[in-house]
């Protein structure tokens, strides 16, 4: 909205999505200087990433996270911010939430002190994580001050086998660029293949962005977009609906827009993906082996993969494949959408896990929850053998008690391998609710395609 | 914010790349409310055992990990989440400046609020600087936008003119973004028909 000369662009956010986690110290800044949230009406905080999983008419019996919980919903009281609270009918994580509220739209600046805030740009909105001290910018001018990104296209053209999903493709993207290879852009995804997916899973896409070190993915809005949005409770409705979506088809990037760079996925021959390492770009397709070190030319990689082998447990040049697994987690911001129930759920139907295996299902929202009962889904989770949960994080952060033990391999749906992340020594490897499913019946890291 | 000086001090090598924010501040600390006390779990699950003795080898614990202000790390340092106890975590430690060849964009954009100075090199001067005696000392110049290496070579390295205003004069940013109310506003009413129905 404005520049001034040797200050970066000031922008204006129309959508701030709020949680516990990175806003308390926020709003303290705000009581100290005294300040107001500038555009309440333009700011929703739900409770996602703390919480436990397990009954919610209980206490929380941790008492940090317990604090940390009914702060967020003092601050929301005392400035006026709606809150989609523990006790909320809406509760969700807040990637799944929004979106399904209708309150993420095309066009839209969106901004939330979570990094995998770039799933909003599945809907062809702008939308990035921030620290807290925008979060407070933001909650107290609904402006940031913001520098401009180099633009990466991600072609994807093609048509996606049996087995292979959006997960694969984003896994995919992540391992052909590297964990740093997109650091400095937004992505734009495109192509056949894209424009197949459902809304639910250009979501899945957009949300590890930030796994290529990119701060923001987007897809161009079209008739998928507008199915999606119309009729949800804060999209608009009657002749400001007809307005939105001409203003809608305008927002498509220029034919022959020229990006800073390109990089082209065969969707055609794309594999289910599995991650073997400590970050996200660490992936192969499942029948394929873990690199070996010793065929890396500089020190400091050829550490880092060694590094990442040990930390996993792993051979050099063996396959993920056939790994027994101690957890199976379904669930997070990335895959934890009806579709990604109903997915998991139609490979697990009539099926038993492995007794050996704990597998742990948590629906993204209340909303999600709701409609997974309508198709009874729960009843089929159960029978398999499954632990189905309440909405929230669990185990992506592994915040809230739900996490591995030292030295457990899961497969996860989730969006991060890091070193800890599911709970300090827990090892993980990231891939689609399909290729967990599977793995949950084996016992073992498994190819979905074998069980199809 | 405290005006940013320049200052001379040894150097802490963590030669690994891709140093991601759940191993720079693991996320189960994260449920303070406050920004205060989370040095103490600074690179926590390298730092400790697991009954929370300190690990003899991990650098932090060991006297070169004690007392210095920049931290030499491997490439893309602090990739993953947008928690901004990151910078926290390391400034309070002692950290001012973190020197590697690229930094994952959040935590650059954290850390620059936070007066931790994100100091990319050229891979040439980062391996060079790995090679430094334990006891080297190297001085940072924002203004100057240098780091003097001990043999007297200068490095230059970039930083965004506002940030480095704001850093140099300790201006605070929200300020100057509320500075810009009467533009806000402006924008605001001229947004009156504006599709989005939030709310």
């Amino acid at each position: 909205m404005r520049e001034e000369p040797g200050a970066p662009s000031l922008i204006y956010i129309d959508l701030h999505l709020v949680h516990e986690v990175t806003s308390p110290q926020a709003f303290s800044g705000l009581r100290a200087r005294g300040l107001k949230v500038r555009r309440p009406d333009l700011t929703i905080a739900t409770t996602d990433h703390s919480i436990p999983t397990s009954d919610r008419s209980l206490p929380i019996l941790d008492p940090i996270a317990a604090n940390q919980v009914a702060q967020l919903d003092i601050n929301c009281k005392e400035f006026g911010v709606p809150h989609y609270g523990v006790h909320s009918e809406h509760q969700g994580i807040v990637h799944v939430m929004g979106p399904e509220l209708g309150f993420t739209q095309p066009g839209m600046t969106v901004v939330c002190g979570d990094s995998h805030t770039a799933t909003h740009g599945a809907f062809g909105a702008l939308a990035f994580g921030i620290g807290t001290s925008e979060v407070e910018n933001v909650l107290a001018t609904q402006c940031l001050l913001q520098r401009p990104s180099k633009t990466f296209k991600v072609q994807v053209d093609g048509t996606l086998k049996p087995g292979v999903t959006a997960k694969d493709i984003i896994l995919a993207f992540c391992a052909k660029v590297g964990v740093g290879g997109a650091t400095g852009c937004v992505l734009e995804y495109t192509g056949s293949a894209i424009r197949a997916l459902s809304m639910e899973g250009r979501m899945t896409v957009c949300n590890m962005s930030i796994e290529a070190g990119a701060r923001a993915g987007m897809i161009a809005p079209d008739e998928t977009t507008f199915e999606y949005l119309k009729g949800r409770p804060f999209a608009p409705k009657g002749e400001e609906w007809d307005k939105a979506v001409a203003y809608w088809k305008t927002l498509p990037t220029d034919e022959g827009a020229v990006f800073d760079r390109t990089v082209t996925i065969d969707a055609d021959t794309l594999e289910p993906m599995i991650t073997w390492g400590t970050n996200p770009g660490m992936g192969v397709s499942i029948t394929g082996a873990v690199p070996d070190p010793s065929g890396i030319a500089d020190a400091l990689d050829r550490d880092n993969v060694e590094k990442a082998l040990a930390y996993m447990g792993l051979e050099a040049g063996k396959p993920v494949l056939g790994r027994p697994v101690d957890v199976v987690f379904i669930g997070s911001c990335t895959n934890s959408r009806i579709s990604d129930l109903r997915a998991a759920a139609a490979v697990l139907k009539g099926r038993k896990v492995d007794p050996k295996v704990r597998v742990m299902v948590v629906p993204g929202s209340m909303d999600v929850k709701r409609q997974a009962i309508a198709e009874g889904l729960p009843e089929i989770f159960r029978e398999a053998g499954c632990d189905y949960r309440e909405p929230g994080c669990s185990m992506c952060i592994a915040m809230n008690g739900d996490q591995l033990q030292p030295g457990q391999y899961s497969v996860s749906t989730s969006n991060r391998n890091f070193e800890g992340r599911q709970g300090k020594g827990g090892r993980t490897f990231l891939a689609s609710p399909l290729t967990a499913a599977a793995s949950a019946l084996a016992g073992v890291v498994a190819d979905i395609r074998s069980i199809l | 914010m405290i005006p940013f000086t320049t200052f001379q001090s040894r150097v802490v090598p963590m030669p690994i790349n891709n140093i991601d924010t759940d191993q720079i501040i693991p996320a189960r600390f994260l449920k303070t409310t406050s920004k205060e006390g989370l040095d103490k779990n600074l690179f926590c699950d390298w730092r400790y055992e697991t009954d929370g003795t300190p690990k003899p080898d991990f650098i932090l614990n060991t006297p070169r990990g004690q007392g210095a202000q920049i931290l030499l790390a491997g490439d893309n340092f602090g990739c993953g989440s947008s928690r901004e106890h990151a910078p926290w975590a390391l400034t309070q430690f002692g950290f001012r400046a973190v020197v590697s060849t690229s930094f994952a964009d959040i935590f650059k954009g954290n850390a620059l609020k936070n007066s931790l100075i994100p100091v990319v090199v050229s891979p040439e001067v980062h391996a060079k600087m790995f090679l430094l005696a334990e006891d080297a000392l190297v001085t940072l110049d924002l203004a100057a936008q240098t780091l003097a290496l001990p043999d007297g070579t200068k490095v230059e390295f970039a930083v965004d003119s506002f940030s480095k205003t704001c850093l140099l004069e300790g201006i605070d940013e929200l300020g100057w973004i509320l500075k810009q109310t009467p533009a806000i506003e402006a924008f605001e009413g001229g947004r009156a028909l504006s599709v989005n129905t939030l709310g």
